[in-house]
């Protein structure tokens, strides 16, 4: 640190500058004053989703039927071990990171090395599998229908189970043409056709006595309402205009678009946060191999990204808690 | 900071695992809460949230609340860098969070009980 610091000459008068009334160096307390500002940022958008939460407090979509996936276990319901595990990594990369400040208390190169790339690896794993949610997310699993009023409508079958569209759909012979600009007089393109038509999926639900349609309304048991055989057939004919598959920023399977348009930014600026952390770590990392900080004599900037890190790992347990478990 | 943790490297070694011990045993607890979702938890109301969501929020901040003194050592910091953090961020936040879901609240019965169907 003092090799940035410009002398003044008068470090003995109160007023002469290099006085550290709060006891922590200029560096690590404006940290800690970014980290209050990205403090605030992040409850920002927490608290915005707060608001979205409440203004559909009746119509939310239940976070352990969207995130139930696990590597290698395709197709079972895993609700939130997948998650579980992020945050464990995540906890853990701060626990070694932790370990790495402690270590340059006492000039250890050698541990300072090891711990900073173990958190590293950690950050590295934890991003990965944050890609790994996503790719779940937007892809999405059963599908869903959009209504007129914007709202979605899923398949259940009587036992009250998830169906999917592809399990249902009847194929019509239909032609499709996804515009492109080269079959355009004009400069057009639309957007990605699903898979299936609106009407292939009317007239598979008629095909299939069985299922039955499921609202993201909330019943009194704080379960989703289905409706019977009759509701679903009228529901479903009078309303329906398109089919939804996994999530978008605009449209999505699983509720109001504004689910995931909360989710791809808070999760997304998290995850943006954790890969600068990783990068600042790898500098920092590199910095220690160097010995800059043993020729320094103080390895006062491994504290200061820890503090960063530290702050990532904070943030998930927030994001954690009001994502996925409230 | 620095200098006063110099001489006990073994309690603070021991601290580190000590809490990560903590979290990690918070972090199961509210895991296995949230696939159970217990019906008293989920029934029982208490200022306008389920039981259950209090639980979570008030474990949450329990963990938050340990990274930040044990992780982040804001407990060997001066009182003023303290203060200056962490009442800063929470008056901010409460207020803001007030604000927005005391809204979010109304526009949910506006919607509700309008004139206007929004569901068509």
């Amino acid at each position: 640190m003092e090799a940035t610091v410009i002398r003044t000459g008068t470090e003995g008068r109160t007023w002469g500058g290099g006085n550290e009334p709060l006891k922590a160096s200029y560096g690590k307390m404006m940290m800690w004053f970014f980290i209050v500002s990205d403090a605030l940022t992040f409850s920002g958008f927490l608290a915005a989703y707060g608001f979205s939460r409440f203004k559909f407090i009746d119509s939310w979509p239940i976070a352990d039927e969207v995130f139930n996936h696990f590597p290698f276990l395709h197709g079972v319901e895993a609700p939130m071990y997948y998650v579980a595990l992020m945050t464990f990594i995540l906890i853990f990369s701060s626990v070694t990171m932790v370990l790495a400040v402690d270590a340059g208390h006492h000039m250890n190169k050698g541990k300072v090395t090891l711990y900073m790339f173990l958190t590293i690896i950690g950050g590295a794993i934890f991003v990965g599998s944050q890609a790994w949610e996503w790719k779940n997310f937007i892809q999405g699993e059963y599908g869903a229908v959009t209504t007129n009023g914007g709202n979605i409508l899923q398949f259940v079958n009587t036992e009250g189970e998830r169906v999917a569209l592809a399990d249902i759909v009847v194929s019509i012979p239909h032609e499709r043409i996804e515009k492109s600009r080269s079959s355009g007089l004009w400069f057009a393109e639309n957007e990605t056709l699903p898979e299936y038509t609106i009407e292939e999926v009317k007239a598979g639900f008629e095909a299939h006595p069985d299922v039955l349609v499921r609202t993201k309304m909330f019943d009194e048991e704080g379960e989703k309402t289905i409706l019977s055989r009759e509701e679903s057939l009228k529901k479903l004919n009078a309303e329906a205009v398109g089919v939804v598959q996994g999530a978008n920023l605009t449209e999505n399977e699983y509720g109001p678009p504004l689910f995931a348009d909360f989710f791809f930014f808070i999760t997304g600026f998290h995850g943006f946060h954790v890969i600068s952390g990783v990068i600042i770590n790898i500098i920092i990392f590199f910095n220690v191999i160097l010995g800059t900080y043993e020729r320094r004599g103080s390895y006062e900037m491994v504290e200061k990204v820890g503090l960063y890190w530290h702050f990532v790992d904070l943030v998930w347990v927030f994001v954690f808690t009001f994502f996925y478990l409230v | 900071m620095a200098h006063s943790t110099t001489h006990t490297h073994e309690s603070n070694n021991k601290r580190i695992w000590f809490v990560f011990a903590l979290l990690s045993v918070v972090t199961i607890v509210e895991v296995i809460l949230g696939i159970i979702r217990p019906d008293i938890l989920v029934n029982t109301n208490f200022l306008a949230m389920k039981l259950l969501n209090w639980i979570f929020i008030i474990l949450t901040l329990y963990k938050a609340y340990y990274i930040a003194w044990a992780f982040m050592h804001l407990e060997g910091e001066s009182k003023g860098l303290r203060r200056a953090v962490v009442w800063t961020a929470i008056f901010l936040i409460s207020y803001l969070m007030f604000i927005l879901l005391t809204e979010g609240d109304y526009i949910f019965d506006i919607y509700k009980n309008s004139q206007v169907a929004w569901d068509f």
